[in-house]
């Protein structure tokens, strides 16, 4: 494993907590190292890494899942000092993933690239597509439905559903949308 | 109180009829033609005998309405947008006059609310609208009762066409087209339904609750509105596998007004069935309220009606 990082115990004031965060990334030499980085440069203190190289990402991405400690203010910073490094960070939470989020796309997905929609909302909503459910009950032709379950960490859940009603609109589909918060 | 009251379909003809069981005098009822008026108490079965055969309500002019002795006005002529008329002058009338509205005609409340409540400062009258938003279901008093500050966001389900609709399309698998046909045959839906499948309703609603909790500001144009016209019952079905179903769902905060089909938990509270509606209020300090109710129907919304006329300050 790469120069990882077990510097001084980090100055804490209110005691360490295990976050998760969950990578993709470019399968390029050093891609890993510059993840790795900015956790170490603010205090992260790297517990395991888990880097898939087995199974990429509809994207071609590989994802990594990064155990880390830190102090619960420190937490954010890293998250930030990665995004800001142009680590895409799927998710990041402590000590389990973000939240599942569902929608349902009408129209003439398939005429439309299916695909291409996917992978737009992987993209811009930075969320991972989990599961996809496709329904043309007049063939692929016409009119089809499709729920879409994501992962999406819970800070970035509006964020990601206003990216998603972009791609939607701009590819003519009707997006129903979850209500906020999750549930009613 | 004597109630003078402006329109004559199934509402207002409904709250002619129950004011006496809520201890109310009718003293005018008019329709956009004619009007009865009669200070010592109009004779509404009369009244409502002779509007059946096809006859006047009553012998004199509409107008002649504001003539009479009266304490509220009953706004239940139908709800126009845009300027809100005639609905806006007659309560601006009423107003001016010193005498109480209560309001059962979304337009004016919706497109005008800043106006209204304008007018309302300059005049001994109040106004109140609970008729205006989800029927017989006592929204704008629970809010009222809450105090809109704590109130943080509605959501719901205020158009009860539109969610047999849904409904309907849920259990059966069958298209938008087909079921909305079927409902115009039970009479579920008019036979024009813009209205109620587009969201405009429903909008019209949430508007009306974002003015409460802002405190004015919103019109229609302000709200962001779709239909169900594109929802196709595949669209259902895969909501269905999910355990979640599909509802017109509109939602009225301070920052704006949305109405759109959205995804709810199947067996969860904002899911009602049928023509049924509900409202969640989501308060700063008490979680989540849930009403659930008629949202329409003469008799229904008159209830709501004369609620708020007995909230009415005395004369």
């Amino acid at each position: 494993m790469s120069e990882a990082v077990d510097d001084e115990p980090t100055e804490t004031d209110g005691g360490v907590r295990s976050y998760t965060v969950r990578l993709e990334l470019v399968d390029e030499p050093g891609e890993l190292l510059g993840a790795l980085g900015p956790i170490a440069d603010h205090g992260g203190n790297l517990l395991s890494i888990h880097h898939e190289r087995g199974s990429v990402t509809p994207r071609g991405h590989i994802p990594v899942e990064i155990d880390l400690e830190s102090p619960p203010d420190r937490f954010e910073t890293i998250v930030d000092a990665l995004r800001g490094a142009g680590v895409n960070v799927m998710q990041a939470g402590e000590g389990r993933y973000g939240e599942q989020l569902s929608v349902v796309l009408v129209g003439e997905l398939v005429e439309t690239d299916l695909s291409g929609t996917l992978a737009a909302i992987e993209a811009d909503a930075d969320a991972t597509v989990v599961d996809l459910s496709l329904a043309a009950p007049d063939g692929i032709d016409e009119t089809a439905s499709a729920r879409l379950r994501l992962d999406v960490a819970s800070e970035r859940r509006e964020g990601a559903i206003a990216a998603i009603r972009a791609i939607a609109d701009d590819r003519g589909l009707v997006l129903v949308e979850p209500l906020p918060g999750g549930e009613a | 109180m004597r109630l003078a009251i402006l329109g004559a379909g199934a509402v207002g003809r409904s709250v002619a009829e129950l004011a006496g069981d809520y201890g109310h005098e009718v003293v005018a009822l008019a329709d956009s033609t004619a009007a009865a008026v009669d200070d010592d108490g109009v004779d509404v079965p009369t009244a409502l005998a002779r509007k059946d055969a096809g006859d006047a309500v009553g012998a004199a002019e509409p107008e002649a309405v504001f003539e009479a002795a009266y304490d509220v006005l009953v706004e239940a002529t139908p709800t126009t947008l845009g300027d809100a008329e005639p609905g806006f002058s007659h309560v601006r009338r009423a107003l001016a006059d010193d005498r109480h509205v209560v309001l059962a005609n979304k337009g004016p409340v919706a497109e005008r609310y800043d106006e209204l409540r304008a007018l309302e400062a300059e005049s001994t009258g109040s106004i109140r609208f609970e008729a205006t938003v989800g029927g017989a279901i006592p929204v704008l008093s629970t809010i009222e009762d809450c105090t809109p500050a704590a109130v943080t966001a509605v959501r719901g389900v205020l158009n009860g066409t539109a969610n047999f609709i849904l409904t309907r399309m849920a259990a059966e698998g069958l298209s938008f087209d087909h079921v909305l046909a079927e409902a115009q045959d039970l009479g579920v839906a008019e036979a024009d339904p813009t209205f109620d499948v587009d969201g405009i309703d429903a909008a019209l609603k949430f508007v009306i609750l974002s003015n409460v909790l802002a405190d004015g500001g919103f019109t229609l144009e302000d709200a962001a509105v779709d239909g169900i016209r594109d929802i196709p019952a595949s669209a259902l079905e895969l909501a269905a596998e999910d355990g979640r179903t599909i509802r017109l769902i509109g939602e009225a905060t301070r920052e704006g007004v949305r109405v759109g089909p959205r995804l709810v938990p199947a067996t969860g509270a904002l899911a009602v069935t049928g023509t049924r509606n509900v409202v969640q209020i989501e308060t700063r300090h008490a979680g989540s309220l849930h009403n659930s109710g008629r949202g329409a129907g003469g008799p229904e919304t008159a209830t709501a009606i004369l609620s708020d006329v007995g909230r009415l300050p005395s004369r």
